[in-house]
């Protein structure tokens, strides 16, 4: 469909998976990696205060930039690259077709 | 030995609901939760974010919803077994449950009903070799008895409220206080941040950012870490090193307890009364699954309300259970305290 975009997820046994996501239905990269049944656990629930949902941003992609709340929480979060996000920060618009995410470990 | 009809596991709000909806039965309920304070999620994760789906509150702070419950279970006198871990559950000859904590406190019931949420809250620990053999040796993750670090030189990393508040109040106990932190910036009231700062102008505690822990140092017990910042690499001698990078849930014990589980959750019969499938032990709210599950509080609060009516039958098998309205009923706790409507007036208008 048109408003849907096709992302590539990487889980933490290096598998990928495409994933079809809509950029109507105000979801967030947590919340269509839980679609998916990736194991992805948003235990906050998308407050950017638990880090469950860290992910490497692995393709060119420009994002908006982070918020205070997703910066204080990879600050604390373990495993923490340059190119680390939140996906529950992550909303799902056009401008990420073709994204590509690796799962930080647990 | 704690004996009720109910022993609920967890006491977030899906925990503390059935307390009601149970005492409306007359059935006396008793909260096991790992947490130091009732509330769950709720007080530990998000007290202050605004909740806006729980039917009737256009807004309500999750903290405020918790203190709600409590108010309302008040007249039902819940027991709580705080700070402590449900770790096994057996039946004893008279088919009755005992679930016995991490701290060996034991409670007996007919009765189990299982809100754990999303489990228990375990400290979330940095990776660090060597921080398993210093554990209790130097090394803790929650402060539970401040009068320890008396005299000693204490380490706190983090960067959140904990971190500050802790570093705070050891300021005045402990020898020496040094905070570090991946970062410059703490998130924490903005309270706390100030108070820090000013315990560092006055030199007070002392400050080390940004660097990270990289190494543990000690024969026995610790002795010194190594911070790092890339470039810089620093060694600081150390009686006590307390990382507070927040806690993560992990389903724990209860998974060993012979229930079904299906990804992290425990599997109930959710057409009728959200049992498992040992008989006499239910799960309701986000620890259960069933098709088409969805955590949100105010499902739990309909899966306790259903559980209440199962357990009540199965405790009474005989006894003919109607459901009543509070309207109608009123609400009498145990504490003798009764709430019902007024009676309408009838009086001749001349």
């Amino acid at each position: 469909m048109d408003q849907d975009v096709t992302i590539t997820v990487i889980d933490r046994e290096g598998k990928s998976h495409e994933l079809i996501a809509p950029t109507d239905m105000a979801m967030n990269l947590m919340e269509v990696c839980k679609a998916y049944e990736l194991p992805v656990e948003g235990t906050c629930g998308g407050m950017a205060m638990c880090a469950s949902c860290q992910c490497y941003l692995e393709s060119e992609h420009d994002l908006p930039e982070k918020s205070d709340d997703e910066e204080a929480m990879l600050s604390e979060a373990f495993h923490v690259k340059e190119n680390s996000r939140l996906g529950c920060q992550i909303h799902m618009s056009k401008a990420l077709e073709g994204l590509t995410v690796e799962l930080a470990p647990e | 030995m704690v004996k009720t009809d109910i022993i609920i596991i967890g006491a977030g709000p899906t925990g503390l609901f059935a307390v009601f909806q149970a005492g409306l039965l007359k059935l006396r309920c008793h909260l096991i939760d790992s947490l130091p304070i009732p509330g769950g999620q709720c007080s530990e994760i998000y007290p202050k974010k605004p909740i806006y789906d729980i039917p009737s509150q256009p807004e309500i702070l999750a903290g405020d919803l918790v203190d709600n419950l409590m108010k309302q279970i008040r007249p039902f006198q819940p027991g709580f077994t705080l700070g402590e871990c449900a770790q096994t559950i057996e039946k004893n000859s008279s088919g009755d449950f005992i679930v016995t904590t991490n701290k060996g406190t034991k409670h007996h019931a007919p009765i189990v009903a299982i809100a754990g949420g999303l489990g228990t809250f375990e400290p979330r620990k940095p990776n660090l070799v060597n921080l398993e053999k210093f554990e209790n040796y130097g090394v803790d993750y929650m402060i539970k008895d401040p009068e320890k670090y008396n005299n000693k030189k204490v380490i706190i990393a983090g960067g959140g409220d904990s971190a500050l508040d802790w570093t705070i109040f050891l300021a005045n106990i402990a020898k020496e206080v040094t905070l570090i932190h991946r970062r410059d910036e703490f998130r924490g009231a903005l309270d706390s941040v100030e108070k820090v700062q000013k315990l560092k102008d006055d030199n007070k505690v002392k400050l080390i950012t940004p660097v990270e822990v990289t190494e543990l140092h000690g024969q026995d017990f610790l002795e010194s870490i190594v911070v790092s910042n890339g470039g810089m690499i620093k060694t600081i001698t150390t009686d006590y090193f307390i990382p507070l990078f927040g806690l993560t849930p992990k389903l724990g014990p209860i998974a060993g307890w012979g229930l079904e589980i299906e990804k992290n959750a425990i599997k109930v019969n959710n057409s009728l009364d959200y049992q498992t499938n040992i008989p006499g032990i239910y799960a309701i709210g986000d620890v259960n699954t069933y098709p088409g599950k969805l955590k949100l509080i105010l499902c739990g609060f309909h899966e306790a309300t259903l559980m209440c009516q199962s357990a009540f039958q199965m405790i009474y098998p005989d006894k003919k259970n109607i459901l009543k309205y509070t309207t109608v009923s009123g609400v009498s706790g145990f504490d003798g305290s009764r709430k019902e409507a007024k009676k309408s007036t009838i009086k001749a208008i001349k």
